[in-house]
């Protein structure tokens, strides 16, 4: 297998490169002399990026709060004027029975695929590719990462087949016997945990192939000597070792997935009822499809709290992590 | 490599196991996969993995339509670029003060920068849906363009200011003392040594574009200017429950650049990843 050049550089794609962070700023440190004050001169290259920031990231931030306190529907007289009605929305949203079922089914998918999915079996995966043989490591890793690489809409055509009545899980279950159910309707959650446990263990196992890599070997050679077994050591030495890595990529797979939409809309829609609406799904459905513009912003505005709150987590996990310095 | 070195009696037998393990679940992730790839080929494909009795390309004639994939797939082309371009240059005029100049500012703008990077853009697409009404911009492709490009740009200057920060400032000086201005040093010294990671960064922004559904989705609704995102679901959409194979193909087709970038990136710009290396070590 010619897999030897997907060891380095795949964890720096499709994510933000964790261990550059902190060492770059001590590059800056040391590069700058006076002389290199920023000026307004100086600092003009940034307004295309500033700009381009705050006229589509930061405006519908503004216009989901402001969006949030009015009734604008989709169309209609409340789509051309709409009125402000203060925290109604909000009332609303809070009163109905649909919040906690959505935030119920959001926590389950965060939990099921990211946390438990991802994250478990993107470690389990690192730690085998650590034993097992090179061809073997290497073809493995490749198949992970394709189901990865894929873009989400095939990703999720791709597990609506699987999982359909007539898919091929069912079609393995029948050959042992098993009438398998329709996964899609009798248990959409765990269908989409599952979808998306496939499609995102990829992004976890190159983190942890990584951080493993960083381990030094000393360290691991000084413990086999004291006699730990493989577990043990697993267990007393490299998870504590790693452990600032297993937090940022716990917020980082936490915050991919609670924005996934595309693959629970093609699986389910959401459905049935609302038994697989995460709140991004939820929040489309109340804008689009029932032409509640206001009432979908109040969701949105739940939904930034939340990403928020994991997001503040993990910028402050990373600088942590860098002012440490160096490991030596 | 340098795991060797642990050698011991047990070794076998862990090696062995690792090995069935990892066999195991590569094979699981491998089925799903499977499916695409053999109901491309197979006239009578269904939902389940069978290979292809009797291969055929029959379900790529039948998709391979002017209106169907090959004018998607130029706006999907054309979205991409136009994102990508945009996000790069502004990525390198923004990283380059951020890189070289000191200020206090700096710091927080950069963690304001990553924290934006975290936010789910799905979360926005309401209010963005509302703004682009309001702004005149909705069915405009140039200004969902700009839009993709925006929700890449944070992790584009993050990614960018980290590997501008690899190039010695000792080679600009060399540019100064010539007399040229900071602007002619970026574009004439630090631009052309960036060259692989700017291709890196070209590359992530342009698959994270041609892969995002939700955004052309919301924003896009003349079927002129839909990329092969939209269209494919409208294909799924319509005959998704009957023309498996056809959607199979169809999905191949979206996905081969896809991957055919991917695998030039990791293999063929190794490049990058020493300059990384180099501000690491």
């Amino acid at each position: 297998m010619t897999t030897g050049a997907h060891d380095t550089g795949t964890p720096h794609i499709g994510g933000p490169d964790i261990g550059a962070i902190g060492p770059a700023r001590t590059a800056q440190r040391t590069g700058a002399r006076v002389g290199d004050r920023m000026t307004a001169g100086r600092a003009l290259p940034l307004v295309p990026a500033i700009g381009l920031l705050l006229i589509f990231l930061a405006g519908p931030i503004v216009w989901a709060f402001a969006g949030s306190l009015t009734d604008r529907a989709l169309s209609g007289p409340r789509a051309a004027n709409p009125q402000f009605i203060g925290f109604d929305n909000f009332a609303r949203l809070f009163a109905d029975p649909v919040l906690p079922l959505s935030i119920g089914v959001t926590v389950a998918f965060v939990v099921g695929s990211a946390i438990i999915g991802q994250n478990i079996l993107g470690l389990a995966l690192a730690v085998l590719f650590r034993s097992g043989s090179r061809a073997v490591a290497g073809t493995v890793g490749v198949v992970v990462v394709t189901a990865w690489v894929l873009p989400e809409i095939v990703a999720a055509f791709v597990s609506y087949a699987f999982l359909s009545a007539d898919g091929t899980l069912n079609h393995l279950l029948g050959a042992v016997g098993i009438a398998g159910p329709n996964w899609l309707y009798a248990f959409p959650v765990v269908a989409i945990i599952l979808a998306n446990t496939w499609r995102g263990t990829a992004f976890s196992m190159m983190i942890y192939r990584a951080a493993l890599d960083d381990v030094p070997l000393e360290v691991v050679e000084s413990s086999m000597l004291d006699g730990a077994g493989g577990w043990q050591r697993l267990r007393l030495i490299t998870l504590p070792m790693i452990r600032p890595t297993i937090f940022t990529n716990l917020m980082l797979t936490t915050l991919q997935t609670l924005s996934v939409f595309t693959l629970i809309w093609v699986m389910t829609r959401g459905g049935p009822g609302n038994q697989s609406s995460t709140l991004p799904v939820l929040a489309y459905t109340e804008a689009f499809q029932f032409g509640d513009i206001g009432y979908g912003n109040a969701i949105a505005v739940v939904m930034l709290a939340l990403g928020a709150v994991f997001s503040i987590a993990y910028v402050l996990s990373l600088r942590a992590q860098g002012s440490q310095g160096g490991r030596a | 490599m340098s795991t060797l070195s642990l050698a011991s009696p047990t070794r076998g037998t862990t090696r062995l196991w690792a090995n069935l393990a990892l066999v195991v679940i590569g094979v699981i992730f491998l089925l799903p996969l499977a499916w695409v790839l053999f109901a491309a080929f197979d006239g009578a494909a269904g939902y389940q993995v069978a290979w292809p009795t009797e291969p055929t390309l029959d379900n790529f004639a039948a998709v391979l339509t002017p209106e169907l994939t090959l004018l998607p797939l130029l706006n999907s082309l054309l979205l991409s670029a136009g994102a990508a371009s945009v996000t790069v240059i502004a990525a390198i005029l923004a990283a380059y003060p951020l890189s070289r100049y000191r200020s206090r500012f700096n710091a927080p703008l950069l963690y304001s920068i990553l924290f934006a990077s975290c936010l789910p853009i799905t979360a926005i697409m309401v209010p963005v849906y509302s703004l682009f009404v309001q702004l005149r911009l909705i069915n405009q492709p140039w200004a969902v363009a700009l839009f993709l490009a925006a929700s890449s740009l944070p992790m584009a200057l993050w990614m960018t200011k980290n590997f501008m920060d690899s190039v010695p400032i000792s080679l600009e000086e060399a540019a100064w003392v010539d007399g040229a201005s900071a602007m002619t040093a970026l574009a004439r010294v630090v631009v052309p040594l960036m060259r692989p990671a700017l291709s890196v960064v070209f590359v992530f922004v342009f698959l994270q574009a041609w892969g995002n559904f939700f955004v052309p989705f919301v924003l896009l609704y003349s079927p002129e200017w839909q990329p092969a995102a939209v269209s494919i679901y409208s294909f799924f959409g319509q005959y998704g429950t009957v023309a498996y194979g056809r959607l199979a193909a169809y999905s191949l087709v979206y996905s081969v650049p896809v991957l055919a970038l991917y695998l030039l990136v990791t293999r063929g710009l190794g490049g990058t990843f020493a300059l990384t290396g180099a501000v690491k070590g």
